[in-house]
């Protein structure tokens, strides 16, 4: 199976627009949003049948009982995220190291320590069906911040209901941290989506950066390209420099935020600018990944 | 005063609200929180810059008193250290810095040393200080940068946080101790849903809040009903508009090269400035009250 995720450094390129229109006309695969702290496929495919639905827990939490606790300041002399103050859990700021716990000089009669490392839930997974097609996804619960195992959650939960599909499609954050790198891990194709402005350009290179610690083959697509020109062609000389190849050019075009906010992918009409420039590169793709049952 | 701006989803303006605020406010720093990704300093291009490394903590290894207990390997639950041909192995990308593995070895074979994950940059853009964090590649998280940004904040100041996308950990750290969260929403079915998840985030933290929508292409109607069902102040609507496009595509700041620009963000930075302080009065008037 080859898989192929989606990113882009900048947030706001269209990495879900692209996403969810190569979903829409690629077949013979499965799927999966991986961009858990503000996820928006699910938007565009909303009529499924919900396969799996589970809990899903990070690492464990620190919680204090106060009838065992003698107020020493162990912990809070100890924990170096600031999650305990004034003899006070603040469960937003627990990294769940368990330093607390094992610090913790008192015990009661059972042997328990007056804090201790519990289960919390912070997010749900779902495995959903779309036709005959698996989607997998997640929401992190807010205040929690354990998304890059989430991300390696979401992707282990897509292929577990693997039958013997052509590709995998993911699409992912934005950023270079840990939900990036556990979203690149293992993969052999990205594509990056660059938008011509000077941000679009710095960030575009952290990303190609990145996914260089991956042995993932890149390709970039340019959104919007027409509205800056001269960054456009700053694009092509980078990606022409750096040896990546842009696999296509999505024009400026008004219709792609109606069809979006009615929530339909743009190739669902195909005859727009920008879908038609999508299937273009959906074309290529099949070509470059070497896509025999599409 | 301490204003953070954030959306949840990336790319809706962050950046371009955070730079023109700084630029119309008196007395404003610029702190550019989004580490993964800064780009604030594309537009401010500050000056005189003093950098400053991050490091965090990490634990090495005296493999003469090692015993090969392995009581850290069990103890670290971020999986960053392992038991391999008789020695610890460290993954320090791994290693959140608890501590825990050097507080606990029997053998006191531990200790710890400064890793690099990144830098800090102040400097000076016009009459705006500018802060800038940034984490190298190939690590994974940015919280520590973040950490050193915020540090010393002197709320005496106008204090412009630019946030990360997103509503996870890096995002919490930046918006500690805000005396105001301006959420800008672009007014799409994405920006809508995102901005829900950041929305929710700041009253769990209780932070007062408004909206500013942005690209608003006159046809805004989802998120003013956003705002309208949760009862969000919706400050202003700033128009998209090709040049002012143009413009921050290319780095330029709109509030110097635009009078009328520089206008809208004068109201918009006057709206917060009323409206966070008019919070702190109600609070403390609500305190006394109670007293």
């Amino acid at each position: 199976m080859k898989q192929l995720v989606i990113l882009s450094g900048k947030g706001g390129t269209g990495k879900t627009t692209l996403a969810v229109s190569l979903i829409k006309l690629s077949k013979n695969k499965m799927f999966a949003d991986c961009d858990v702290d503000a996820p928006n496929v699910k938007l565009i495919f909303e009529d499924t049948e919900i396969l799996e639905e589970k809990p899903y827990f990070g690492l464990k939490k620190a919680f204090k009982y106060d009838d065992i606790c003698i107020d020493c300041g162990k912990c809070e002399e100890l924990c170096r995220f600031n999650a305990i103050k004034d003899g006070v859990v603040n469960i937003n700021y627990c990294e769940g190291c368990g330093v607390c716990e094992r610090f913790c000089p008192v015990t009661d009669d059972q042997g328990r320590k007056a804090i201790r490392m519990e289960d919390d839930s912070s997010g749900t997974t779902r495995v959903e069906k779309l036709n005959n097609e698996f989607f997998s996804n997640a929401n992190l619960k807010i205040g929690n911040g354990a998304s890059g195992k989430l991300v390696t959650e979401v992707r282990k939960n897509m292929y577990s209901f693997k039958t013997n599909e052509e590709l995998a499609i993911i699409d992912g954050s934005p950023g270079i941290g840990c939900p990036v790198i556990a979203s690149l891990t293992g993969i052999g194709y990205c594509i990056l989506v660059a938008e011509p402005s000077i941000s679009g350009i710095h960030d575009m290179i952290r990303i190609l950066e990145t996914s260089r610690n991956f042995n993932t083959k890149c390709f970039i697509v340019i959104n919007k390209y027409d509205n800056n020109f001269e960054k456009t062609k700053e694009i092509e000389d980078i990606a022409k420099e750096k040896n990546v190849e842009i696999i296509g050019k999505i024009p400026f075009d008004k219709s792609v935020v109606k069809i979006t906010n009615e929530g339909k992918p743009v190739v669902d009409n195909p005859d727009t600018k920008a879908a038609k420039e999508i299937i273009d590169i959906w074309n290529k793709l099949k070509n470059r990944l070497d896509l025999k049952n599409q | 005063m301490k204003i953070s701006v954030l959306s949840g989803k990336g790319g809706t303006g962050k950046t371009f609200l955070s730079v023109n605020l700084a630029q119309v406010a008196s007395n404003s720093v610029y702190i550019d929180c989004d580490v993964e990704e800064p780009n604030g300093n594309l537009f401010l291009k500050a000056k005189d810059s003093k950098i400053e490394n991050v490091d965090v903590p990490v634990p090495v290894f005296d493999q003469e008193k090692c015993t090969g207990c392995k009581e850290c390997v069990d103890f670290c639950e971020f999986n960053a250290l392992a038991y391999v041909g008789g020695k610890i192995k460290i993954f320090k990308e791994l290693c959140h810095s608890c501590g825990g593995c050097t507080l606990l070895c029997p053998e006191k074979a531990i200790k710890e040393v400064n890793r690099n994950i990144g830098k800090v940059e102040v400097g000076t853009s016009g009459n705006i200080k500018v802060k800038t964090g940034e984490l190298n590649i190939g690590e994974a998280t940015g919280v520590p940068i973040i950490e050193k940004l915020l540090e010393d904040m002197d709320y005496s100041k106008n204090n412009i946080v630019d946030c990360p996308p997103g509503s996870s950990c890096q995002v919490m750290e930046s918006i500690k101790g805000s005396d105001y969260a301006l959420l800008v929403i672009e007014p799409t079915k994405f920006g809508v849903h995102n901005i829900n998840l950041v929305y929710e985030l700041v009253k769990i933290f209780d932070i007062p809040y408004g909206a500013v929508i942005n690209k608003d292409m006159g046809d805004s109607k989802i998120a003013e009903e956003f705002c309208l069902k949760n009862n969000i102040k919706l400050l202003d609507k700033i128009p998209y508009d090709e040049e002012i496009g143009k413009l921050n595509s290319n780095g330029h700041i709109v509030a110097r090269e635009s009078k009328r620009f520089e206008g809208i963000f004068k109201e918009i930075f006057d709206k917060i400035k009323v409206e966070a302080i008019s919070k702190k009065v109600l609070d403390k008037i609500e305190e006394e009250v109670k007293q």
